[in-house]
């Protein structure tokens, strides 16, 4: 059940590209594809509820595939990973939706979108190190291809390029480190269960750290962290609004996923040792991304910087949970890192898709040539600000869970490092504040074009993601339920 | 000594050699063919023969030699289980190689080979020799000749017979090089170049042996070895013979600092020559080299794998930022191809049985994915002649989408982007690397390989996101490009998806026999 959630968007675009189809059955095949992996992947949570404990892998599949080098395809979930699986297949459903409309060869479109749908799938899935690379790698190349073919900007195949260099030299660090875990276990495998079964590493010397970094900094250009983050901004500026929304909400996941999957289970000892460094990272980040967000006109920018900053907080609960301290407090962190995960991924994806219609209506992300939006645009105005105060973190939303989180059970292991990252939250709270008055207060620009109001298409596909996040936010039980015990076992992992 | 000069009649095990047997008795037929046969059965009968003879010694290997290894021909020829791999490798690219070569769109001759080699270009005796339909399908013959020194360079067991292997395999090539049939200079300047330093270097690898022989009073490669481990004191000529060799046989795949010719060789030849080279040229080659090595000198590991690695670095170095600056796609296939060469040495220098199974599979992989490349860059025309401008190829993905879709696959390939054969086989290069220490070298390859995968991606942006220029036009294939191309673009994705078989196979030849 599990290869079929995966692989069937990847069938659905093989069909569409191979038969001709009208544009129009083809973007609704996308979005019906999209409906169905929602139900699997919601289907696959319960199921996994009702039937495993912490730490046990639900709808495991494994078949030989490179039995000579130790690589099997082995996929399953865990409480790591389901909610990352139905975020992936709801944000590609909003972004189906938002798609509906489009004209540049929509067929295309959408067949890569649904095959880049498949790669997401399969990296949350995979418990085979070849197989979380295999996916993890094409996914750069089908969002190369997004951002490339189907961007705006005079510089967009520069920006693609930058992408695909930067996030593929980050892949192949990524494989290093794969290849030295792999050449220090014993017998060779690349299964990541029998890894973390057995890390391989311990008590291994220099090996240990070298094999850590070329895995963190993999990891971490994918997230992307400061100061492997300057592919994000103009990847973002350029890429269609559907390309960002599932660039920031599922793509950087890859790379926090990483860590949780691979780098902190299967090096504990290291990843204790180093702990602080991935605490200072995270910490570097969410000041810097608050600090450059602020200085933004460019709505777009603005948005891919506080995605560094959120992904900051994460690296400092990920961080956290390696350091001496109170268990119950670190798993806290590691909750609210993998709250941050899911939040993030919805709240952003919004924003992007409400950008895209600033463009659409306004043709520019430029702060300063709108004002007074709400008059015109009050659906815009409101779905904005939502996500906006979503975004930063307010009680009731799902980042506030998260952040809150994060800070609390950081705060016992890494004290001061909490207290700087709090001045985070009043940075964002800041940026958001003053694009909110720049878009929708005020008075109208001179020369701004009339500004219809979201469509129903566009409600469609964006409130259902802000939708999710107040559940998240006024519900935490519906999430927590299944992430408390898994960060409960990853910690008991990083403990060994 | 005065033991008496007793001679004794060496032994050959003629089922061990029989695939090469067939492919040198296919040559002389086809020599004979060349001089008894009228020139308008020439085609169809050559190119019979040539396959049949490839098909043949393919199945005898399989069937027959599979069977009977081992050392004979008084331990001149070893046939073990790499030299099959390597032989049946050279046997299989070279059918689809042949393939192209025969492409005669809807001429009556071979598309890519002159009608008249040995005349001086746009001289009367050129235009006298097209007028009377002359064809130049001797290429067939030489090619057969080729592949048999190939296959006898792979299997070779002592230094002369290696020797003789790689004049064999080359002298054919250098004729090959210079049977262009259009930009004709260029070709038999890239021909006189080859053959120049192709000299060169064969006197190096001839001077080697030599001082080899001396410090060690042998040349077989078992006997080699023992006398290598024994210290013997002569190590101030043993050491430059080693290195000595290792010239001629790094010249051969393109290694830097003996990398000069290949690009101007590479765009001066035929394209369907170039493939031919750049494939199979490589995996003969790399089979020779692996044998020297792991058998005769693995004694002296300490003295050559430092060096070998500092070229490894090097090769790969320049092969991909030179490729960067290449604005001739054949030129940029040419330091392509030097950048993987890089890549294989690393294999070399792992000294390890995963290194020898990674470089065979990497092998194989490297000349399926090269084959098809260099038959679709034979597609692209303009104004006749092969547009190899990469200006050229501006928009091909909206003109001629199958054709850049088949390309971009392959450059992806060459990449080494997962679910190609590029990937597999670059994971299973690093893998023996790190396994046996030498993490540094992977770093640099990790490096080199990101920028090569810049130059891959630009060829794929600029068919895709680029105007067409106009005048480029794509030339229908006949069948015999077809297959060659579907096959090479096939196999790069199975390679990739499951590779297990190869794999498998590579692992369980990866031993030699002394």
């Amino acid at each position: 059940m599990l290869s079929l959630l995966i692989f069937l968007p990847a069938a659905v675009a093989a069909v569409l590209l191979l038969a001709r189809v009208p544009d129009r059955v083809a973007l609704w095949a996308w979005l019906v594809t999209g409906l169905v992996t929602v139900g699997l992947s919601v289907g696959m949570w319960a199921a996994y509820l009702h039937g495993h404990g912490p730490g046990q892998f639900g709808f495991a599949e494994q078949v030989p595939w490179m039995p000579g080098i130790g690589s099997s395809y082995h996929v399953g979930v865990d409480g790591l990973s389901l909610p990352l699986l139905a975020l992936t297949a709801v944000i590609f459903t909003a972004t189906a939706v938002y798609s509906l409309r489009e004209r540049q060869q929509p067929r295309s479109y959408a067949a890569l979108f649904l095959a880049l749908q498949t790669t997401s799938l399969g990296v949350f899935s995979a418990l085979d190190l070849i197989v979380f690379f295999v996916f993890f790698d094409l996914s750069i190349v089908g969002m190369y291809f997004v951002i490339a073919g189907w961007g705006h900007g005079p510089a967009r195949r520069r920006s693609a390029l930058l992408f695909f260099l930067y996030t593929f030299t980050g892949s192949l660090a990524l494989l290093l480190g794969f290849i030295g875990l792999y050449v220090a276990s014993d017998p060779h495998t690349f299964d990541i269960a029998e890894l973390a079964a057995h890390p391989p590493l311990t008590g291994s010397g220099a090996a240990g750290p070298l094999v850590l970094a070329a895995i963190a900094l993999g990891l971490a250009i994918k997230t992307p962290t400061v100061p492997f983050h300057s592919w994000l901004p103009p990847a973002h500026t350029d890429a269609p609004a559907a390309g960002s929304a599932v660039l920031a909400g599922i793509l950087l996941k890859m790379g926090t996923f990483g860590f949780v999957r691979i780098a902190m289970p299967l090096l504990p000892e290291q990843w204790r040792t180093y702990a602080w460094v991935f605490v200072g990272v995270g910490v570097a980040s969410v000041l810097y991304g608050a600090l450059v967000a602020l200085a933004q006109d460019n709505f777009k920018r603005l948005i891919a910087f506080t995605s560094v900053n959120h992904m900051g907080y994460i690296l400092l609960g990920l961080g956290a949970a390696g350091l001496a301290g109170d268990a119950h407090a670190r798993s806290v962190a590691v909750t609210g890192a993998l709250v941050q995960m899911v939040s993030h991924g919805l709240i952003t994806a919004a924003l992007f898709l409400l950008a895209g219609v600033l463009l659409d209506r306004g043709g520019s992300y430029d702060l300063t040539r709108y004002g007074a939006l709400a008059g015109p645009a009050p659906r815009f105005a409101a779905l904005t600000t939502v996500a906006a105060f979503a975004s930063l973190g307010l009680p009731g939303f799902s980042g506030f869970i998260a952040e809150f989180q994060i800070l609390a059970g950081s705060l016992g292991p890494a004290t001061p490092a909490a207290a700087v990252a709090a001045l985070g939250i009043v940075l964002t709270a800041g940026l958001f504040l003053w694009a909110i008055h720049r878009l929708f207060l005020g008075t109208p620009r001179t020369g701004q074009v009339a500004f219809a109001d979201l469509s129903a298409r566009e409600l469609w596909a964006i409130g259902p993601l802000l939708a999710l996040s107040v559940l998240i936010g006024v519900f935490p039980q519906s999430l927590l339920g299944v992430v408390t015990p898994a960060a409960d076992h990853l910690i008991a992992l990083v403990g060994r | 000594m005065t033991s008496p000069a007793t001679f004794t009649q060496a032994h050959i095990s003629y089922a061990a050699v029989v695939p090469m047997l067939v492919i040198f008795g296919a040559a002389l037929v086809g020599v004979l063919v060349e001089a008894f046969l009228p020139r308008a059965q020439r085609y169809l009968v050559q190119l019979g023969v040539t396959l049949i003879g490839l098909v043949a010694s393919f199945l005898t290997l399989v069937l027959i030699a599979r069977n009977n290894r081992g050392v004979t021909a008084a331990s001149a020829v070893v046939i073990d289980a790499p030299a099959l791999m390597l032989q049946g490798t050279v046997l299989v690219l070279s059918f689809f190689a042949v393939l192209l070569m025969a492409e005669r769109f809807d001429t009556k001759y071979p598309d890519a080979f002159t009608q008249s080699g040995a005349s001086v270009p746009g001289s009367p005796t050129e235009t006298n020799a097209v007028r009377l339909g002359a064809t130049t399908t001797e290429v067939f013959p030489l090619t057969l000749f080729s592949v048999g020194g190939m296959m006898l360079f792979v299997a070779s067991g002592d230094l002369l017979i290696m020797f003789i292997a790689l004049e064999v395999l080359s002298l054919p090539l250098y004729i090959l090089t210079g049977l262009a049939r259009r930009r004709r200079l260029l070709s038999q300047e890239a021909s006189l170049k080859y053959f120049l330093l192709g000299a060169f270097s064969s006197a190096f690898f001839l001077f080697g042996s030599a001082l080899v022989y001396g410090a060690t009073k042998t040349i077989q490669f078992g006997a080699l070895a023992d006398a290598v481990a024994s210290t013997n004191g002569r190590d101030d000529i043993l050491i430059p013979g080693v290195f000595l060799i290792a010239v001629g046989l790094l010249f051969k795949v393109g290694a830097v600092p003996f990398q000069s010719w290949t690009p101007d060789v590479y765009q001066g030849a035929p394209t369907p020559v170039t493939g031919f080279m750049a494939t199979t040229v490589k995996v003969a080659a790399f089979g020779a080299m692996l044998r020297l090595f792991y058998v005769a000198l693995d004694g002296l590991q300490w003295n050559w794998q430092p060096v070998l690695a500092v070229i490894a670095v090097l090769t790969m170095i320049v092969g991909s930022v030179f490729a960067v600056t290449q604005t001739d796609i054949k030129r940029l296939l040419a330091y392509s191809s030097i950048s993987h060469a890089g890549f294989l040495l690393i294999g070399v220098v792992a000294l390890n049985k995963t290194g020898l199974s990674g470089t065979m599979f990497y092998l194989v992989a490297y000349g399926f994915t090269t084959i098809a490349a260099f038959g679709i860059v034979a597609l692209v025309r303009s104004s006749g002649s092969e547009a190899t401008h990469l200006s050229q190829w501006a928009g091909l993905g909206r003109t001629s989408p199958v054709l850049a879709a088949t390309f971009s696959f392959l450059m992806l390939g060459f990449a080494g982007i997962p679910l190609t054969s590029g990937f597999t086989a670059k994971f299973a290069l690093f893998s023996s690397a790190v396994g046996h220490g030498a993490t540094w070298l992977v770093v640099v390859a990790v490096l080199m390989s990101a920028v090569t995968a810049f130059v891959y991606v630009r060829i794929i942006v600029l068919m895709y996101f680029s105007e067409p220029t106009g005048d480029t036009q794509v030339v229908m294939p006949s069948p015999l490009t077809g297959i060659a191309v579907t096959a090479g673009a096939l196999m790069t994705l199975v390679l990739g998806v499951a590779p297990a078989p190869l794999l498998n196979l590579a692992q369980h030849s990866a031993l030699f026999m002394r």
